[in-house]
C-alpha cells in the first residue's frame, strides 16, 4: 500500500516535470502554420529544416559556443590559482576572501547581471566601444570563478601539502612541483569545476541579457523569439538541445558504470 | 607556495568585476542624473513597496510549495536503491539541463485560454478556465522551474542519514512517525533550509517567469529592475536604487536562515 502510493506519487512528480518538454517535442514535428501552435495537423520537419536556415540562431549558437568555451577555459585557470592561494591563507584573510568571492553566486542573479551592466557600460564609454562578446565573456568568467573555487578548494583541502615540499627536495622547481604533484591531486576538482563553467555560461540568460548589448548568445535569442514572433522553430531548437544534452548525460553515465565495474574488478 | 604572486590576478579581478560593481550600484543608488548626491532614489522605492511584497509573497508561496511537494520526492528517492537512486536524480536533473525560457515558454503553450489544457477541459465537455497571465501561473512557473533546487540538498542529506540512528530509534520503541518527527525531519533540516535559500532568492529576483506568465499585471521586483535598465522607463538611479534594496533584502534573509541551521545542528549534534 505504502509503495502503491510513493510510486503513484513518483509518477505524478515526472509527469509534471517532463509534460512540458515532451509536448514541446511533439509539436516541433507539427505541420502547421504558425498561427496555432497547440492544433495537431500532420507530421513534418520543416521547422527543422528552417531552423538550420536561420542565420541569425546559427550566429547566437556560434557565439554561445565561443563566450562558454572561453570562460570556462578562463576561469578555470584563473579559479586554480586562486584556490591555491587562497588554501595557503590565514584565517581571517581567507574569510574576507572567500565572503567577496561568494558574492556573485549569493547576490540575486539580476542584481550581478545589473551591477555588471554599470561597470562594463562605464568602461565601454571611456574606451570608445561598444558591449558585445568581450563583455559578455568577462561577466561569464566573473559568475563561474566561484564554481571553480569552490570545487577546488577542498581537494587543496584533502591534499597532503608535504607532498608539495617532498617534491621541491628532491630538486623540482615549485612551477615543476605543481605540475608533476598538485596539479595531478587537484585534477578531479578542477575538471568539475571546467564542466559546471561552461555549462553555467551555456545556459546563462540574465547576466548575458544585461551585458551582451546588440550581440546575441542563443539564451538572449531565444528570449527575444518569445517575445516577438512566436514560431515552432522554438520547439524544434529545444528538441535538440534536449537530444543533446540526454546523449551526453547517457555517454557520461554509461562511461561512468563501465569506470566503476572496472574498480570494482580491480579492488 | 609562493602565495602572493599566484594571488595578484586574483586580486585584481576581484576587486575590478565584484567590489567595483558592487560600489557603483550603490553610488547610482545614491546619486542623480547630475551626480549628486541624493535620496531621492531610495525614497521612491516606497512607491512600489506593493511590487516589493507581491514578489516576496509570490516567492514564499512557491518555495513552500516547492518544499511540501519536494521533500516526500527527496524522502522516497533516499530510500530505493542504490542504482534506482542514480536514475531517479538523472531524471530530476534532465529538465534542469534545458533552458529555463524554453521550459517556461512551454508551460504558456499549456496554459493558454486557447491552449492544451483548455483544449483538453472544453473536449471533456467542461468549462474553460483563464490560467495564463495570473499569479497562479506564475507560482507555478517557479515551482516547476526551481523544484529541483528544492530536492537536491534535501536528497544529499537525507542520503546520509545514518541507517543505524534510524534503527535506534525503533529499537528504543519508536513508531514510524515517531521516528520521522524525531530523527529524519530534525536530521535533514541542513538540507531544508539550503533549499529554502536555494529557490527563495531566485524565485523573488526572477523577472522572466512572471513576464512571460503572468502577463503586465503581475510586475515583480526583477521587472522593476529590468525596466529601469533596459526597459521602458529608462532610469539606472531609481534601478541600482531597487537593486540595492532587494539585495540587502536577501542578504539579511539568508542571514536568518544561517543562524536557524547553525541552532539546529549545534542542537542536533548527532552528526560528526
Amino acid at each position: 500500500m505504502k509503495k502503491a502510493v510513493s510510486r503513484v506519487y513518483m509518477t505524478l512528480v515526472f509527469v509534471f516535470l517532463y509534460a512540458p518538454i515532451l509536448l514541446l517535442i511533439v509539436f516541433s514535428f507539427n505541420d502547421s502554420d504558425t498561427k496555432s501552435r497547440t492544433v495537431w495537423s500532420g507530421f513534418s520537419t520543416r521547422w527543422y529544416e528552417q531552423l538550420f536556415q536561420d542565420r541569425m540562431l546559427l550566429d547566437a549558437l556560434r557565439n554561445t559556443l565561443i563566450i562558454a568555451v572561453v570562460a570556462a577555459v578562463a576561469s578555470t585557470v584563473l579559479g586554480t590559482l586562486a584556490a591555491i592561494s587562497i588554501d595557503s591563507m590565514k584565517k581571517w584573510k581567507r574569510k574576507l576572501v572567500m565572503n567577496i568571492t561568494n558574492l556573485p553566486m549569493l547576490n540575486p542573479e539580476i542584481v550581478t547581471g545589473v551591477s555588471l551592466m554599470l561597470l562594463m557600460v562605464f568602461a565601454a564609454r571611456f574606451l570608445g566601444v561598444d558591449l558585445g562578446m568581450g563583455s559578455i565573456i568577462l561577466a561569464h568568467i566573473t559568475f563561474c570563478l566561484p564554481y571553480v573555487i569552490l570545487s577546488v578548494l577542498p581537494k587543496l583541502g584533502q591534499m597532503d601539502p608535504h607532498l608539495y615540499e617532498a617534491a621541491q627536495d628532491l630538486g623540482c622547481t615549485p612551477v615543476r612541483a605543481f605540475f608533476k604533484v598538485v596539479l595531478p591531486e587537484i585534477m578531479p576538482g578542477v575538471v568539475t569545476g571546467m564542466v559546471m563553467a561552461f555549462t553555467l555560461s551555456i545556459d546563462d540568460f540574465i547576466i548575458s541579457y544585461f551585458c551582451s548589448g546588440t550581440t546575441q548568445t542563443l539564451p538572449v535569442f531565444i528570449y527575444s523569439m518569445t517575445r516577438k514572433r512566436v514560431s515552432p522553430e522554438i520547439n524544434a531548437l529545444s528538441t535538440l538541445l534536449f537530444a543533446v544534452v540526454l546523449l551526453l548525460l547517457l555517454v557520461i553515465n554509461i562511461r561512468q558504470g563501465k569506470v566503476g565495474k572496472k574498480r570494482e574488478v580491480e579492488a | 607556495m609562493k602565495s602572493k604572486a599566484v594571488f595578484a590576478p586574483y586580486l585584481v579581478w576581484m576587486v575590478i568585476f565584484i567590489l567595483v560593481p558592487m560600489l557603483l550600484v550603490v553610488y547610482f543608488a545614491f546619486t542623480d542624473k547630475s551626480g549628486a548626491f541624493t535620496l531621492e532614489n531610495i525614497m521612491k522605492v516606497g512607491q512600489y513597496s506593493n511590487v516589493f511584497v507581491r514578489s516576496i509573497w509570490l516567492g514564499a508561496l512557491a518555495t513552500a510549495i516547492c518544499l511540501l511537494t519536494g521533500y516526500p520526492v527527496a524522502y522516497i528517492i533516499a530510500h530505493s536503491s542504490v542504482r534506482r537512486q542514480s536514475v531517479l536524480i538523472m531524471l530530476l536533473m534532465l529538465p534542469m539541463w534545458m533552458n529555463f525560457l524554453l521550459r517556461t515558454y512551454a508551460w504558456m503553450t499549456l496554459l493558454e485560454d486557447s491552449g492544451l489544457i483548455n483544449n483538453l477541459l472544453a473536449a471533456l465537455g467542461l468549462p474553460r478556465v483563464h490560467m495564463i497571465n495570473t499569479q497562479g501561473a506564475v507560482v507555478l512557473g517557479m515551482v516547476y522551474n526551481y523544484i529541483p533546487y528544492m530536492i537536491l540538498p534535501l536528497y544529499s542529506v537525507m542520503s546520509k542519514i545514518d541507517v543505524s540512528v534510524i534503527e535506534a530509534a525503533q529499537d528504543l520503541g519508536a513508531d514510524g512517525r515517531k521516528v520521522f518527527w524525531k530523527v529524519t525531519l530534525p536530521m535533514s533540516m541542513p538540507g531544508v533550509i539550503s533549499g529554502i535559500t536555494m529557490v527563495f532568492v531566485p524565485a523573488v529576483s526572477t523577472f522572466i517567469i512572471s513576464k512571460m506568465l503572468g502577463g503586465g499585471g503581475n510586475l515583480l521586483i526583477g521587472d522593476l529592475i529590468d525596466m529601469q535598465f533596459l526597459g521602458s522607463s529608462y532610469n539606472p538611479n531609481l534601478g541600482s536604487a531597487i537593486s540595492l534594496v532587494l539585495m540587502v533584502l536577501i542578504l539579511i534573509c539568508m542571514g536568518i536562515m544561517n543562524e536557524f541551521d547553525d541552532g539546529e545542528t549545534e542542537k542536533g549534534g548527532m552528526m560528526p
